[in-house]
C-alpha cells in the first residue's frame, strides 16, 4: 500500500519535475550535488530533489504549510492555467522562472526548486535569512509589511527600498511575472567596502 | 506493470546508497569515487550555528565531501540552545535545520569532544584534508576596574548562560535581593538580560528557562534595571525587536532622563531607515516615561556613563553600587567616541551585569591567534600561514552579529574551502582516514563521544520532562547526566 503510494508520488514528481524544468538545472539539488561534479540524468536528480524537499517541508515546524506543500506536489501532477509565473533571481544572477499557485508562500516555494533561499525561524519572523529584493513595479502590489516585518529587515544586510522577507510573500494571480532577486552577500562580506567602525 | 515505477526505485534506492568507498552501481558516479582522495574529509571543531552552517555549505557543494563535526559539550547548537533567550522559541527554529544537515549520510556529529585536550588539533590535520575551527567565543571581556570580582557583579555571558542551563553556569549563586540592577552595555544582550530579569512569571514558566532560574526569579526583588552605555542614544547597539520588546513587556514602564535625549528628534531625518525607525521608538519611550516612583517594575537607559569603580558593601564581600564616569561624545555618529569628563555619579545597586561582549579564546599551539583583536587572523576564512586550516563564525570575524550573520560568514570560508580543493591549493590527492583515525585516540583516552542519535535520547528525555511542568522542555543541566542518558 504504501510502496505504491510512494511510487505514485515518485513517478508524479518526475514527470511535473521534467515538465516544469525541461532543462537540466542540477543546482536545484539541495545538499547534494554540484554542476561541476555530478553528471546525473535529470529525471533522476529531480526525483532525488524532490523526495528530500519532500522530507524537509514535512520536517517544519510549521505544520500547515509542510502539508501544504505535500499536498500541492500530488495536485501539481499537470500544469494548469491557474499558474502564477515566479521569476527568482539567484545570488549568481541567473533566472531561475517557476510556476506556483495561488496562495504558495515564496520561501517555501524556493525550496521546492532548490534555490537557496534560507528560512533559518520558518516563517516565524525572527531572522531575516530569507531577505529578497522584489522587482520594483511589483513592489506595491503586496500588501504593506507588518511591524515585525520591518523589524527583521531592519536587521538584514544590504536593505534596500524594495526589501522584503520572503516568507512574508503570498502568491496572488496579480504577482503574474514577479521577480525575486536574492542579495548578493558576496565574498567581502560588505560588499560596498564599508568596515564596521570600532570604538 | 508500470516499468516507469521500477526505474523510479531502482535508481532512487541506488543513489541513496552511495557511499564514498564502496563501489557505485552507475558509471559516472564511479569514475567520481574510484580515485582516492576524491573523497575528501573536512573536520569543524565547534557544534554551534557556524559549525553547522559551513558544514551545511560543503555538503551542498561537494557531491562526495565528508564532513564531521566535533563539539565539546554532549550536545549541540552552541547559543542557539545557551544564547538565545527562552522567551525566543522561534529564533531556534534553526535547530532543525541543523537537525537535517546532522543527519546527512556525509556528516556525522561527535559530541563530548574537547579539542584541544582530547585531540590536538595537529592529530585532526593528521587525519583530515582540512579542519574548520568554529568554536566561537566562551570568554568575555573584562571591565577593567576595581570591584570587578565582588559577589553580585556577573558577566551577561554567565547569567545568560545560567538561565539558559549551560553546565559550567549552573553554580552561578545569582544574588536578586537588590531592588536596583545595572547592566553595562546597550547592545541585544544587555536588554535580553533586563526582559528575563522583569518577565512576569507567567510568560517565563512556559518557556525552556531552567527551573533554578525560574525559582530564583520568583523570588528576585529587582524592580528596576539601568542599562547602561558609554556613548549616547545614537550609538546604542540593539536592535529594534528587542527594544520593542521592552517597551511592551507587561508590568513595566520606561524611565529613561528626557535630558539625555537632548537634539536627537533633530538628527532622525539624516539617519538611514534601520536606525531611524529604533531611535524614534526610543524617543517614544522617553517621552512616555517619568522618573522615579511607583511600585511597578522600571527600565531605562543612561547614557554617557562609563564604569569607574565597583563599589562594595560594608562588610567588603559583596557589591552596594557603582561609580559612573560621565562622558562626552566627540563626532557623530557610528564612529562617535566616549571621552571622560573628569566627573562622576554613583548609583546605588547589588545586581551589576556586565554585557560589553564575548571574546574567543585560544584552542590549540598550532592555531595562529591574535591576542589584540582575540580572533584567529584569517583571510576570507582562510588562516593565515596554516594550510589546511580554515574558521568561521565568531573565532573568524568577533563576536558579533545575529544568526543570519553568522550563516552569511560560514558560507563564505565554505566557499573559501572548496575553491581551494578545486585549484589544489588545498591537497586532496591523498586518503585520509577522518574519524577511524581519531576514534582510537578517543578510546585509549577514555572519551566516550556522543552521537547525533545518542543527543536524541537527550533531546527526548528533555522534552519529556518539559512536557510534564508545562514547558517546551527542561534542559538537564550536567554533564554527567547528559552522558549518562546519551548511553542509556
Amino acid at each position: 500500500m504504501a510502496a505504491s503510494a510512494a511510487a505514485r508520488v515518485s513517478a508524479g514528481l518526475t514527470l511535473r519535475f521534467s515538465k516544469v524544468n525541461p532543462g537540466c538545472n542540477p543546482c536545484t539539488l539541495p545538499r547534494l550535488n554540484s554542476c561541476s561534479h555530478a553528471n546525473l540524468g535529470a529525471a533522476r536528480e529531480g526525483i532525488l530533489y524532490s523526495f528530500r524537499n519532500l522530507n524537509r517541508s514535512l520536517q517544519t515546524s510549521n505544520h500547515s504549510t509542510g502539508v501544504h506543500n505535500y499536498e500541492s506536489e500530488k495536485a501539481n501532477a499537470e500544469e494548469t492555467k491557474d499558474d502564477v509565473n515566479v521569476v527568482y533571481i539567484d545570488r549568481s544572477g541567473r533566472r531561475i522562472p517557476v510556476k506556483a499557485k495561488v496562495g504558495d508562500n515564496v520561501l517555501y516555494l524556493a525550496h521546492k526548486h532548490g534555490i537557496d533561499l534560507e528560512g533559518a525561524c520558518e516563517a516565524s519572523l525572527a531572522c531575516s535569512t530569507c531577505h529578497v529584493y522584489v522587482r520594483s513595479d511589483y513592489y506595491d502590489k503586496l500588501p504593506q509589511s507588518e511591524e515585525r516585518e520591518d523589524d527583521m529587515l531592519d536587521m538584514a544586510p544590504m536593505l534596500q527600498e524594495n526589501s522584503r522577507l520572503g516568507c512574508q510573500i503570498i502568491v496572488t494571480p496579480e504577482l503574474d511575472g514577479i521577480e525575486l532577486t536574492l542579495p548578493r552577500v558576496t565574498r567581502n562580506f560588505y560588499v560596498d567596502g564599508h568596515v564596521p567602525a570600532p570604538h | 506493470m508500470n516499468t516507469s515505477r521500477v526505474f523510479v526505485f531502482k535508481q532512487l534506492k541506488s543513489l541513496l546508497r552511495v557511499k564514498c568507498s564502496s563501489a557505485a552501481p552507475s558509471n559516472d558516479l564511479r569514475r567520481l569515487t574510484s580515485t582516492p582522495g576524491s573523497c575528501p574529509k573536512v573536520c569543524v571543531v565547534g557544534g554551534g550555528p557556524a559549525g553547522f552552517y559551513t558544514a551545511q555549505h560543503l555538503l551542498k557543494a561537494h557531491p562526495a565531501v565528508q564532513v564531521d563535526i566535533y563539539e565539546r559539550l554532549p550536545i549541540p547548537f552552541g547559543l542557539v540552545r545557551f544564547g538565545v533567550a527562552p522567551d525566543h522559541p522561534e529564533v531556534k527554529n534553526v535547530i532543525n535545520t541543523f537537525t537535517q544537515t546532522a543527519q546527512h549520510e556525509r556528516c556525522s556529529f561527535h559530541g563530548n569532544v574537547n579539542v584541544g585536550k582530547d585531540v590536538s588539533v595537529q592529530e585532526l590535520q593528521q587525519a583530515y584534508h582540512a579542519v574548520v575551527l568554529s568554536y566561537g567565543a566562551e570568554g568575555n571581556r573584562s571591565l577593567g576596574v576595581p570591584g570587578e570580582n565582588l559577589s553580585g557583579v556577573y558577566s551577561a555571558k554567565d547569567f545568560v548562560g545560567w538561565y539558559n542551563g549551560l553546565p559550567s553556569n549552573k553554580d552561578l549563586k545569582a544574588d536578586l535581593r537588590s531592588e536596583t540592577a545595572v547592566i553595562l552595555g546597550q547592545g541585544n544582550v544587555a536588554l535580553d538580560v533586563a526582559r528575563i530579569l522583569l518577565s512576569p512569571l507567567d510568560i517565563l514558566k512556559k518557556t525552556d528557562i531552567t527551573q533554578p532560574a525560574l525559582e530564583a526569579l520568583a523570588a528576585s526583588r529587582v524592580r528596576r534595571v539601568l542599562i547602561v552605555g558609554r556613548r549616547g542614544p545614537l550609538q546604542v547597539a540593539c536592535t529594534i525587536k528587542e527594544l520593542r520588546e521592552m517597551v511592551n513587556l507587561p508590568g513595566t514602564k520606561p524611565e529613561m532622563v528626557t535630558a539625555e535625549f537632548q537634539g536627537i528628534a533633530e538628527a532622525l531625518k539624516d539617519l538611514p531607515r534601520p536606525r531611524k525607525r529604533l531611535t524614534e521608538l526610543m524617543l517614544k519611550a522617553a517621552q512616555g516615561s517619568c522618573e522615579g516612583g511607583g511600585a511597578e517594575k522600571r527600565w531605562g537607559f543612561r547614557f554617557l556613563r562609563s564604569p569607574v569603580e565597583i563599589l562594595p558593601a560594608p562588610d567588603v564581600s559583596r557589591a552596594a553600587g557603582i561609580r559612573l564616569g560621565i562622558n562626552r561624545l566627540e563626532g557623530s555618529g557610528e564612529g562617535a567616541r566616549a571621552v571622560p569628563t573628569g566627573e562622576v555619579e554613583d548609583v546605588e545597586c547589588g545586581l551589576i551585569i556586565s554585557s560589553i561582549g564575548y571574546q574567543s579564546l585560544p584552542i590549540d599551539p598550532a592555531v595562529p591567534f591574535d591576542p589584540r583583536k582575540a580572533i584567529i587572523p584569517n583571510r576570507m576564512g582562510r588562516v593565515q600561514e596554516a594550510a589546511g586550516l580554515y574558521c568561521s563564525g565568531w573565532v573568524k570575524r568577533g563576536p558579533t552579529g545575529v544568526i543570519a550573520t553568522t550563516m552569511n560568514d560560514s558560507f563564505d570560508t565554505a566557499r573559501s574551502l572548496i575553491q581551494d580543493m578545486e585549484t589544489g591549493e588545498l591537497d586532496i590527492s591523498t586518503a585520509k582516514m577522518g574519524s577511524q583515525a581519531v576514534a582510537p585516540l578517543l578510546l585509549k583516552r577514555g572519551v566516550s563521544p556522543v552521537s547525533f542519535s545518542d543527543w536524541e535520547k537527550i533531546d527526548t528525555e528533555e522534552m519529556k520532562r518539559g512536557k510534564a511542568a508545562g514547558k517546551p522542555r527542561e534542559k538537564m543541566l550536567d554533564v554527567a547526566e547528559m552522558l549518562k542518558a546519551a548511553h542509556a
